[in-house]
């Protein structure tokens, strides 16, 4: 039986590198469904978990696959999911569940093609305003891209501790070249990783509100079975999760869901400058495409262009203050990404008139070149 | 090791032949000396289809010692075919001067005009009693005439990646892929030694 973490120096795919992140960050239940290019998470999370005391559950489809992720989670264990275009569709209804019911967990989405069937085997970002925006009713959702199998270890570990703190479902979106990418994936020492746990009540069990916020906007979380007195329901409901059909309810529950991500937008979001100090070409990418980016960044300023790398870590909550700083002094921006244009939307909206904002786009099925991207450069600016 | 490792120096690596032949393996076994054995960078990224089982296959690896941004080979130093398929599909992406291998019964090398690398990988694996080993064969091949990884951890690569009960074989059939790379390189130097001393 081997331990939860692997410490070790390893040539590892993206999505191996995801399962065994997870395992370090003490996910102990999986319930998924096989779908290419996502498969091989829960292959090899079903061969590990077992041997740390975990459960794994192939489902019949992707929609009981959420939903018995967040059963697990209201039981008191982290918990996770993977997959890709088609499954994380059906999910969308469960996600919302998982918004409205606050239960931490984690949807691995490894992008491919689409829409619909797509390109199975094939990767894109096609995705990124779904992970936005595809459950129904309005919600604050946190989203990773990871740029390589080094980085997703660690993402995956950072996706359960931001779910844990802030009772939301955290969204990985990977992509298909990401998770098939095979590179150095360093897993250090059990004892440096460190792991956040939902927070726990105190008190008298009879008296418990199970939506009743702490100081940082965010409710303990007792485990089904554990005594308290909890009530889960995707109906709008009060501090007890009581249903209560009144506008001050909604108004009561929107802003606890909503509040809890936006007066702590410093703790999650995460983004990465590349030779960004002097740069007055500003290029905004995450995932597969930042990896474009970064060689193409390197090509430009060997021509003389001062163009650097926003580095998307978190998508979602999107860094909005940030492109607002940066198009105040620069000359425009670039976003590269495998869709026709979707965070690009953002970068926009926030630069807001004052630089000028492009995209090197792709539907997906490929990667971009570094060359695409020099040559917009040229072009734009 | 005829050829000394090539430190410093970024070389993109494209493995190609059809699905089944365990090219994908080689590739992972290559980068996984390169980072694990030589302590460099690497990065491995396998065409994946479902068409893959019989059909064009091939797996893309980088070796450097700089941070590698783009995993992704756009004109290769060294073009490894073990299908006529493969072949026909990658030739042309080669570098200039760039180092061809083949399988010699496999793969014609039409309109190659340069030097290239041939061994019969198959016919070697048969002999062996087991034509799944040609990958290995050809990636011993490899190691001895490029020196893209060094041999020890490229042998040590292989014994780590292969199914249980079979890491013996598999060193047998590497060393069998070193040990002709190398008298092909060892003739090839007494022939250019001799034609200087003409």
């Amino acid at each position: 039986m081997r331990p939860a973490v692997l410490t070790g120096e390893y040539f590892m795919t993206g999505d191996v590198a995801c399962a065994e992140g997870a395992l370090a960050a003490g996910c102990r239940f999986f319930g998924g469904y096989p779908i290419t290019p996502a498969t091989e998470i829960a292959e090899h999370i079903s061969g590990r978990l077992p041997e740390v005391g975990g459960t794994f559950i192939q489902m019949e489809d992707e929609i009981a696959a959420i939903a018995s992720v967040i059963g697990a989670s209201c039981a008191g264990v982290k918990s996770m999911t993977a997959t890709s275009g088609p499954g994380f569709s059906l999910m969308m209804e469960n996600l919302g569940l998982a918004i409205c019911t606050e239960t931490p967990c984690v949807l691995v989405n490894v992008q491919r093609a689409g829409p619909s069937t797509g390109l199975p085997t094939q990767g894109a970002q096609g995705d990124m305003m779904q992970a936005r925006w595809g459950s129904h009713g309005h919600y604050e959702i946190i989203a990773l891209a990871p740029s390589s199998p080094q980085e997703i270890f660690y993402q995956t570990i950072d996706a359960f501790n931001l779910s844990e703190t802030y009772r939301v479902p955290v969204l990985i979106m990977t992509d298909e070249m990401i998770g098939h990418l095979s590179e150095r994936v360093v897993i250090p020492d059990a004892k440096t990783i460190q792991t956040v746990s939902r927070p726990s009540p105190k008190g008298r069990k009879d008296r418990f509100n199970p939506y009743e916020a702490g100081p940082n906007g965010v409710a303990p979380m007792a485990a089904a079975g554990e005594g308290y007195h909890i009530h889960v329901t995707g109906l709008t409901h009060d501090q007890r999760g009581y249903p209560v059909m009144t506008v001050e309810a909604q108004e009561w529950m929107m802003n606890q869901l909503v509040g809890k991500i936006r007066r702590n937008l410093d703790d999650i979001i995460r983004t990465e400058a590349y030779r960004l100090e002097d740069a007055d070409i500003v290029i905004v990418s995450y995932g597969v495409s930042a990896r474009t980016s970064l060689a193409a960044v390197d090509e430009a300023r060997d021509q003389g262009i001062r163009a650097g790398l926003l580095r998307l870590i978190t998508v979602w909550p999107f860094p909005e203050s940030q492109i607002r700083e940066l198009a105040k002094r620069v000359k425009g921006f670039l976003t590269v990404e495998l869709n026709l244009g979707q965070m690009h939307l953002e970068v926009e909206r926030c630069a807001a008139g004052r630089a000028p904002a492009f995209l090197v786009g792709h539907p997906g099925g490929t990667i971009i070149p570094p060359d695409d991207v020099i040559q917009a450069l040229k072009e734009h600016f | 090791m005829t050829q000394a490792n090539k430190g410093g120096q970024r070389q993109e690596i494209v493995f190609t032949g059809f699905g089944g032949q365990g090219i994908v393996l080689a590739g992972r076994i290559l980068g996984k000396a390169a980072v694990i054995g030589d302590h460099r960078q690497s990065t491995l990224v396998q065409a994946y289809g479902p068409e893959a089982r019989g059909g064009a296959c091939s797996a893309q690896v980088i070796i450097a010692d700089q941070a590698i941004h783009y995993p992704y080979v756009r004109r290769p130093d060294v073009l490894v075919c073990m299908s006529q398929a493969g072949f026909d599909k990658f030739i042309g992406q080669m570098k200039e001067g760039g180092t061809l291998l083949i399988d010699k019964d496999l793969v014609q090398p039409k309109g190659v005009s340069g030097d290239f690398f041939s061994i019969p990988s198959s016919r070697m694996a048969e002999e062996l009693g087991r034509i799944m080993l040609a990958n290995i064969i050809m990636l011993g091949f490899f190691t001895a005439v490029t020196g893209a990884v060094s041999v020890d951890a490229a042998r040590d690569a292989v014994v780590k990646s292969v199914p249980k009960g079979t890491e013996e074989m598999n060193a047998t059939a590497f060393n069998k892929g070193c040990d002709y790379g190398l008298a092909v390189l060892k003739g090839r130097e007494k022939k250019a030694s001799g034609k200087a001393g003409a």
